[in-house]
């Protein structure tokens, strides 16, 4: 029973303090206010028939139209697809992907024809897609040091831990380092116009404004303090699977030039599926009312250098528009369509219930 | 915890072996030639749990005894060792917190506790050595020592009273922080050794400390000049407890007997008892859910992982190659790294936030509680307490309602009502409007319109003034020279020549139960007057306004199990007399059975009134006989061992052959709605049982003034009385009944379906048992068929609307509560209760619930929650209870149900990621 003794001293302890803080007021009556006394205002809904019939019609009604609004959007998206690859014999990139070899000096390129039955309006984007690649593994995707690849000159010549096992090559550090560097997206693809008499345009292709503005120029910075980007990373090594050093990807702009070009950041920016498509290009619309690509045939001249079918991928060139909601995306529409389509069934299907099962007198009303 | 409450009940067995021997002052006694100092411990008193060097290993090992912490720390390691998705920081930050929170306050409390002991260690006292007055810290008393101890002051140890400054040789105290009772108790030195406390050469032989407050048996042996030593008998009385505090006594002087932790309050040191809330069991039910959700989702990834690697190209294609030290490991270690690596995934699944959430609302949500203004009870200035936080909701879930009677459905505020003398019924209306106080009523037994003779109204008076231990009030104008003015008194009395109502209202009487108090207030209106007990005087001023002297001889102290108490005084004119007053049913057997009758339909229609019923009985002794009594007493009082069964055996001895003078009817209003709230109750389908050690006729009142059997009630009585039938054993009888009970209540009852229109069709039963039939039924153990008696009692009960079981011990009390506690489907009990003896059941049920009553405070402290008034839990069960339950059921499922919803995506996203642990959230987000 020390605790008692404990107990009463703490009491004890309690009481003067309190009376002593609240001075005279030596009344220990509780306050009178809506929160102590719980009763503060709350509202609870409480099914019935006449708050939940009306509630699925209209939920019903509200969601057919934005479904058939979005299906519709969607639906006007227009999107070209075309896998090149090279698994089957008779495509033309058969035998570039059959032979392919890491060390080849010689780019083999292949050409594939395709023909748009409708024209493309306003901005066409250009994708590069590919299945069964893995960008989303644990492994790949935390392969890569952000300190590096943001400039910071420690981390240039001392990369993080992480980029295991493409980290050094030899004794010299690798710029940039990591799984998902060195995996970087090389295939070329220039897209040609043929026209009814045969002769070849080529699509002006803008490879700027593909990025992210925040990748871009915020998380993406060439090392500082050397404007000369071959200096900068002259204590580097290329990553065993590129072909040219990291300075060297857009020697024509020194805007999109080492770790700020785009396409390096695009490819960065890891997927979250194994199937998936990065932007590639964008064809701006041209202006006047010609379409940005008018219906006809096309060549696209692919330069083979990214080897999938090692393990089992596949390689893709996608065209499309986009509207205010995006890309092609008809699930959305669907889903919306669907809830909405059955809400309004089961509004009707209850609403029979509840005409032909309710024996209840009108007075009566149990609110349970 | 359990083992220590029952070793408090069981007190009695828990006999240990051996007793000490103290010398009085340390001073070596001329019998014991060899003097060895004894080892006692000393008297620090320690709390505290931890000490500043032990804090922080002792109290992290304590907490990550909690399987949940330690669940978290075991992820949290696993994180920080094997190569995990997820970083360490986002499950190593909330554990850090929720484990340097806990540590804090649990850290302030014990720090708390060590200023307490500190103050209790620290104290200065006053030690007399070699006639020498000492002051000493309280901490290194030793036993043995003679210490002093002023008025107002706590006694630093348990000590032998051994002098006092009042002349009769007593001593008042009050142990209110010991059990609770606030009233005066009065304790005696050992005799003879009043005088000489400097020069006393004695040792005292007692018992090995034992937390029963009210036992103790020892024995003095005084030395005198080689003389052959004098041995005196000590018993509770001389002995007085630490943490009692010394009241109206100016100083006394004792010896320590039992110091720090081996005083009798450091071994009643109850932690708060452990109460788990069915929510948070059954919080752990889901966790166990989730947990193997969460194994056989890891186990699913881990070996879908290794299927999908098995393909060729998939585990390692050119753009993702392995480090070479993964290539390396073991192939069976890299699966089980990333088992453990899916579990920390996946480990969000049962949140750290969780357990504290859950804790912060439930200690937020307690204080609504202590905030609500209907609890709050203008007269005693207090609302409700809430001792405990973790039981909220248990409140909501209540199926079982125990109650206490006395206290707690009525007010333990007792009047006088009337009195029956000689079979005649004599009822107080206006003690100012006749002198002679007494007036016949217009109740049945007036056909007998013959008043008892006048000898025998004041002989049954004098019994009433007489035979009780109540002392009177000294009030503060008397404190000093209380001899004049008692005799002021007195003689204004006399003068006055009648007496007069407002000095009656003045006289204040404190006495341990209220019933006497009641008592003596009705004999005063009556015109007997207690006047009080001074060194073994008791005074009455009779109608006469003449003061009777009678001295005190004996006082046979009441106790729960022979229900009477008497005392055996003197009379100036040489007569012996004893007087008795019990409960009907253990007085009856002890008298001349012709005078019975006339008696016992009073009683029991007083009883069936809801009046509380005393008998009271007188006999002369005879010089030889009070000899034999009082050597017999004296005896018996100086056993070391057994010394209550030898009493007992005294008292019973003394007390038979009595003659019955008449009864007394004592009324004990019922709480304010106590109706309303057990009808509210009964209404929400809470079965309430009322538990009391009240005869079964006053409780059976109560319970239909409390409207818990109603007029159709079908009563089922299981007692002693119906158990007694000629040419049966009672085992028989018990059997038969008991089935034919069961048939009724069970077997006939309709079928649980229809019990939605139970309120109009089907028959109510109400069920009576007493405390020796209940034993009875429980403790036939030897017996084959005991599981069918202790399964058709509860079977019983269950079916029945409302249960009454009377004459109850506390521990039968809780052994009820256990039992229902522990039946089928293990409904949640609630106990509420008032006094000391309803502490056992209310730490036995699941909820516990104080009434800050008039019997002190035990109740309130080992209470989950206390409320003023009765009438309060209605709304603490049907308002908060309901709506904590709610909420709080709410709060955990949704929990369960986010993190499930949490978890399943990621779960999920494995099959797209080639189940490489990736988690698509960013850290932020668990």
């Amino acid at each position: 029973m020390m605790a008692s003794s404990y107990n009463a001293k703490e009491e004890d302890g309690h009481h003067s303090g309190a009376s002593s803080g609240t001075g005279v007021s030596k009344n220990k009556k509780p306050d009178n206010t809506a929160f102590k006394q719980q009763r503060l205002p709350a509202w609870q809904p409480i099914l019935t028939a006449g708050s939940v019939l009306p509630a699925f019609f209209v939920i019903g009604l509200i969601f057919i139209p934005i479904g058939i609004g979005l299906y519709v959007t969607s639906n006007n998206i227009k999107e070209f697809e075309i896998d090149y690859t090279g698994v089957s014999s008779d495509s033309p990139c058969y035998n570039c992907a059959k032979n392919f070899t890491w060390n080849t000096t010689e780019p083999c390129v292949c050409t594939v024809n395709f023909t748009l039955a409708q024209p493309f309006e306003s901005n066409v984007f250009m994708y590069y897609g590919l299945s069964n690649f893995y960008q989303n593994h644990r492994r790949y995707v935390k392969s890569r040091d952000d300190r590096q690849l943001n400039g910071d000159l420690s981390a240039l010549t001392d990369p993080s831990k992480e980029c295991e096992p493409y980290r050094k090559s030899g004794d010299v550090s690798i710029a940039p380092c990591g799984a998902i560097a060195n995996s970087l997206f090389n295939d070329t693809l220039v897209l040609y116009y043929v026209d009814s008499n045969n002769s070849k345009t080529e699509v002006p292709l803008v490879k700027k404004g593909i990025a992210w503005w925040t990748d871009k120029h915020v998380k993406f910075r060439n090392p500082a303090g050397n404007s000369n980007l071959t200096l900068a990373f002259q204590d580097t090594a290329k990553p065993v699977n590129w072909a040219k050093p990291v300075y060297e990807l857009d020697p024509s702009d020194p805007d999109n030039n080492g770790f700020i070009n785009e396409d390096f950041i695009v490819w960065m920016r890891t997927a979250a599926l194994p199937t998936f498509r990065k932007l590639y290009r964008i064809i701006q619309k041209k202006s006047g009312a010609t379409p940005t690509l008018p219906n006809g045939n096309y060549m696209l001249n692919i330069t083979y250098n990214y080897p999938v079918l090692s393990f089992d991928g596949r390689k893709r060139m996608i065209l499309s528009t986009i509207s205010w909601m995006g890309g092609k995306n008809p699930f959305l529409g669907i889903a919306y369509i669907t809830v909405g389509s059955i809400c309004f069934f089961l509004g009707v299907v209850l609403l029979i219930i509840h005409h032909k099962y309710d024996n209840r007198n009108t007075s009566a009303d149990i609110p349970s | 915890m359990l083992r220590r409450r029952l070793n408090r009940w069981f007190g009695g067995e828990d006999r240990r072996v051996g007793s000490r021997t103290i010398y009085v002052g340390h001073r070596p006694c001329p019998a014991n030639e060899v003097f060895i100092p004894p080892k006692f411990c000393d008297n620090r008193i320690v709390s505290s749990k931890y000490t500043v060097w032990n804090f922080l290993p002792k109290n992290l090992f304590e907490q990550f005894r909690r399987i949940a912490n330690f669940y978290f720390l075991i992820i949290f390691l696993v994180q920080v060792i094997v190569d995990t998705p997820t970083s360490p920081v986002t499950s190593g930050l909330p554990l850090f917190f929720v484990i340097t929170v806990t540590a804090i306050k649990q850290g302030y409390e014990d720090w708390l506790r060590h200023k307490a002991d500190n103050e209790v260690n620290k104290y200065r006292v006053t030690v007399l050595e070699d006639g020498r007055r000492i002051q000493k810290e309280s901490e290194k008393i030793k036993v043995g020592d003679v210490l002093e101890v002023e008025e107002d002051e706590t006694f630093p140890c348990d000590l032998i009273l051994l002098q006092s400054s009042r002349d009769d040789g007593t001593c008042f105290v009050t142990t209110a922080s010991l059990d609770g009772e606030s009233n005066h108790k009065t304790h005696y030195t050992v005799p003879d050794t009043e005088r000489d406390v400097e020069s006393l050469n004695a040792t005292i032989e007692c018992e090995q400390p034992q937390p029963d407050l009210y036992k103790f048996v020892g024995r003095m042996h005084i030395y005198k000049n080689n003389e052959e030593p004098s041995l005196r008998s000590l018993g509770p009385e001389n002995l007085l407890l630490k943490g009692a505090t010394l009241k109206n006594t100016q100083s006394i002087c004792g010896v320590a007997v039992y110091t720090g932790m081996e005083t009798k309050m450091a071994l009643n040191y109850q932690g708060k008892s452990q109460k788990r809330s069915v929510v948070e069991k059954s919080i752990n039910a889901f966790l166990l859910v989730y947990l193997c959700i969460l194994v056989s989702k890891a186990l699913v990834c881990t070996t879908l992982k290794y299927v999908w690697q098995s393909k060729p190209g998939q585990d390692e294609p050119w753009y993702n190659e392995k480090t070479k030290k993964e290539k390396e490991t073991n192939l069976y270690l890299n699966m089980f790294t990333d088992f453990l690596s899916f579990m920390v995934l996946f480990n969000f699944i049962i949140p750290v936030s969780m357990y504290v959430t859950v804790e912060m609302q439930k200690f937020l949500g307690s204080f609504f509680i202590s905030w609500d203004k209907d609890f709050f009870d203008s007269e005693i200035e207090e609302g409700a307490l809430v001792n405990t936080s973790d039981l909220n909701e248990e409140l909501g879930q209540v199926e079982y309602v125990f109650t206490d009677k006395t206290g707690t459905l009525t007010q333990n505020n007792m009047e006088f009502i009337e009195c029956c003398i000689d079979g005649h019924q004599y009822k107080y209306r206006d003690a100012s409007s006749e002198v002679d106080g007494f007036c016949v009523t217009d109740g049945p037994m007036n056909t007998v319109q013959q008043k008892a003779g006048r000898e025998k109204e004041e002989l049954f008076l004098r019994a009433l003034c007489l035979c009780h231990t109540v002392q009177v009030k000294e009030s503060t104008e008397q404190g000093h020279g209380q001899e004049d003015g008692r005799i002021d008194q007195v003689d204004g009395l006399m003068v006055d020549g009648q007496v007069v109502p407002p000095l009656q209202e003045q006289r204040g009487f404190i006495a341990s139960s209220p019933d006497e108090i009641a008592l003596v207030q009705g004999a005063m209106r009556y015109g007997f007057t207690f006047l009080g007990l001074e060194s073994k005087t008791m005074k009455i001023l009779n109608r006469t306004n003449d003061v009777e002297m009678y001295e005190l001889l004996h006082v046979l102290n009441f106790d729960p199990v022979r229900r009477r108490m008497s005392v055996i005084v003197r009379s100036i004119s040489g007569e012996t007399l004893l007087f008795c007053k019990g409960a009907d049913s253990s007085i009856f057997p002890r008298v001349k059975q012709e005078e019975v009758e006339k008696i016992r339909m009073h009683v029991e229609r007083n009883a069936t009134d809801g009046y509380r019923t005393l008998c009271v009985a007188y006999k002369h002794l005879t010089a030889e006989e009070y000899d034999q009594v009082d050597s017999g007493l004296r005896e018996a009082r100086l056993a070391l061992q057994d010394r209550e069964e030898k009493l007992m055996a005294v008292y019973n001895q003394v007390e038979t052959g009595m003659n019955l003078i008449g009864a007394t009817a004592v009324e004990d209003r019922l709480q304010e709605e106590a109706a309303e709230t057990m009808e509210a109750l009964q209404g929400a389908g809470i079965k309430v049982w009322v538990l009391t050690g009240d005869k079964m006729e006053t409780a059976k009142s109560t319970c239909y003034a409390c409207r818990l059997f109603k007029r159709n009630t079908e009563l089922l009585e299981l007692t002693v009385r119906t158990l007694e039938s000629p040419g049966k054993r009672r085992e028989d009888r018990l059997h038969d009944l008991l089935l034919e009970y069961h048939k009724k209540t069970v077997q006939d009852a309709p079928p649980a379906k229809t019990r939605v229109a139970r309120n109009w069709s089907s028959q109510d039963y109400g069920f009576i048992v007493d405390g020796a039939t209940l034993s009875m039924v429980l403790n036939s153990s030897s017996e084959n068929n005991l599981h069918d008696y202790k399964d058709l009692f509860l079977q019983i009960c269950q079916n029945c609307t409302s249960v009454l079981c009377c004459r109850m011990a506390p521990l039968q009390k809780a052994q009820i509560v256990k039992m229902v506690k522990n039946s089928k489907g293990s409904p949640i009990t609630l106990s509420i209760g008032d006094g000391a003896n309803d502490v056992s059941m209310i730490l036995e049920a699941h909820v516990g619930i104080g009434i800050k009553g008039k019997e002190g405070r035990q109740a309130v402290r080992n209470s989950d929650y206390a409320i003023p008034k009765l009438k309060h839990l209605k709304k603490l069960l049907l308002a908060h209870g309901h709506l904590y339950y709610v909420r709080i059921a709410h709060l955990v499922q949704y929990f369960f149900y986010k993190n499930l919803c949490f978890i399943l995506p990621q779960f999920l996203y494995q099959f797209f990621c080639g189940c490489s642990q990736q988690s698509f959230r960013t850290a932020h987000f668990h």
